[in-house]
């Protein structure tokens, strides 16, 4: 499993490209919310939580499609099913190698995208935190979408219609949690909601997975 | 050293989709043993083989591995097999040796060695963009050099090699089956597999007529 995680950390190393345009797509999401609701930085900071983190999952839906489809497509993926690994283990290794891709380099974006928003620099670490979770479920839940979707027609619009409702809990939570750290309030009880809708997909998401990509 | 007799298909049929790839097919292999599966095109030569890797399921009828059932466990059915497609599951962007890098950490086995036995170590540090078709199939027929395990899945092994890659590709065939190993390869033809017996897949009758 870890040999696949290496291999999938090369492939990524070598296509820096889809991590950046995860990260620029990102910050342009961002960056469309002060030029629909007006530059009034009252108005901005009460939509900064809900913002960061829907282009945040936005962003992380991007290379999903791609996922096991580039696999599928040049006959890697028979190979990876043949190579001695479960089902669940091939996608476990995914997902992990699907979120250092995308999900923590998004964490780099934050400070940027936080500013443009004029979300509260207190509440910085705490969005920190919330959008690594957050993209770590979107990591497990897209992996399971991304193998379901395998074969299907249009794959790439299902995969969204599919992930984006099982994400709204993180939606919630998240955005409560920004909140409450930027009036002050603890968001320790949001992100230990965050980490439990984590755990819990962390086991059942590549089992989901593997039980798709045997299936064929 | 051998492993026994290996592989039995026991009346096994196929669906795929709606249609009935074939059905009532039996078939065994014994260790040191190559069978050339032959049909015209469609005739399920490939669907074969992915059933025996395990990639496919059976409608009906049994795969035995030693006369246990070979597909109860297929995490260990895959670790007694190499399979090799028509699609070369090569990535463009990593160099040759970096392609056989995660097979040889799963498998084990020397990536110099390998790469030699197909004479690509002139070529281990190029993209496998840069390679030409013949090139990138052997590069997939490293993979079967990495490790030996007692079954072979070909799936038309040859297509694209020239006259001097495919008396390589026989001594490959030949340490193989030394080693005890069995051999299944699809093809229209000829391999270098002295002895082979040849399996003729016919078409499904609804076809037929």
């Amino acid at each position: 499993m870890i040999a696949l995680l290496r291999r999938e950390l090369l492939l990524a190393a070598r296509h820096p490209a889809d991590t950046l345009a995860a990260c620029l797509f990102f910050l342009l999401v961002t960056a469309l919310f002060p030029f629909g609701v007006g530059p009034a930085p009252e108005t901005l900071a009460r939509l900064a939580p809900g913002a960061l983190l829907a282009a945040a999952l936005l962003a992380a839906l991007l290379p999903l499609d791609r996922l096991f489809g580039a696999e599928a497509e040049d006959g890697s993926l028979d190979q990876l099913l043949l190579s001695g690994l479960s089902g669940a283990q091939i996608a476990a290794a995914k997902a992990v190698a699907h979120w250092l891709t995308t999900g923590a380099p998004l964490l780099l974006a934050t400070p940027v995208a936080a500013a443009m928003l004029n979300l509260p620099e207190e509440a910085w670490g705490v969005a920190l935190l919330v959008l690594g979770l957050g993209t770590m479920f979107l990591s497990l839940l897209g992996t399971a979408g991304a193998a379901l979707t395998l074969g299907a027609r249009r794959g790439g619009v299902l995969l969204p219609l599919l992930v984006l409702p099982l994400a709204i809990p993180a939606m919630i939570f998240g955005a409560a949690g920004i909140e409450a750290a930027a009036s002050g309030l603890s968001a320790r009880p949001f992100l230990l909601l965050l980490g439990a809708l984590v755990a819990a997909a962390l086991p059942l998401a590549p089992l989901a997975a593997g039980a798709a990509l045997r299936a064929d | 050293m051998g492993w026994g007799a290996v592989l039995e298909a026991k009346d096994i049929g196929v669906l795929r989709g709606e249609r009935v790839v074939f059905t009532g097919l039996s078939l065994s292999i014994s260790p040191g043993e190559a069978i050339l599966l032959t049909g015209a095109n469609g005739a399920g030569k490939s669907t074969l083989l992915r059933v025996l890797a395990g990639l496919v399921p059976v409608a009906e009828g049994e795969i035995l591995w030693h006369g246990a059932p070979a597909l109860a466990d297929r995490v260990a059915h895959a670790a007694r097999l190499r399979y090799l497609a028509h699609a070369e599951a090569l990535k463009p962007g990593l160099t040759a040796a970096e392609n056989l890098l995660f097979w040889s950490r799963r498998w084990g086995g020397d990536i110099a060695a390998a790469l030699a036995a197909v004479d690509l170590s002139a070529l281990a540090e190029l993209p496998a963009r840069l390679l030409s078709a013949g090139q990138k199939r052997r590069l997939a027929l490293a993979r079967l050099a990495l490790a030996p395990v007692p079954l072979w899945l070909l799936d038309e092994p040859s297509v694209g090699l020239d006259a001097a890659s495919i008396a390589r590709f026989g001594t490959l065939l030949a340490a193989h089956r030394a080693r005890g190993g069995a051999v299944v390869a699809a093809t229209h033809v000829p391999l270098p597999l002295p002895d082979a017996r040849e399996f003729r897949l016919a078409p499904p009758l609804e076809d037929a007529e």
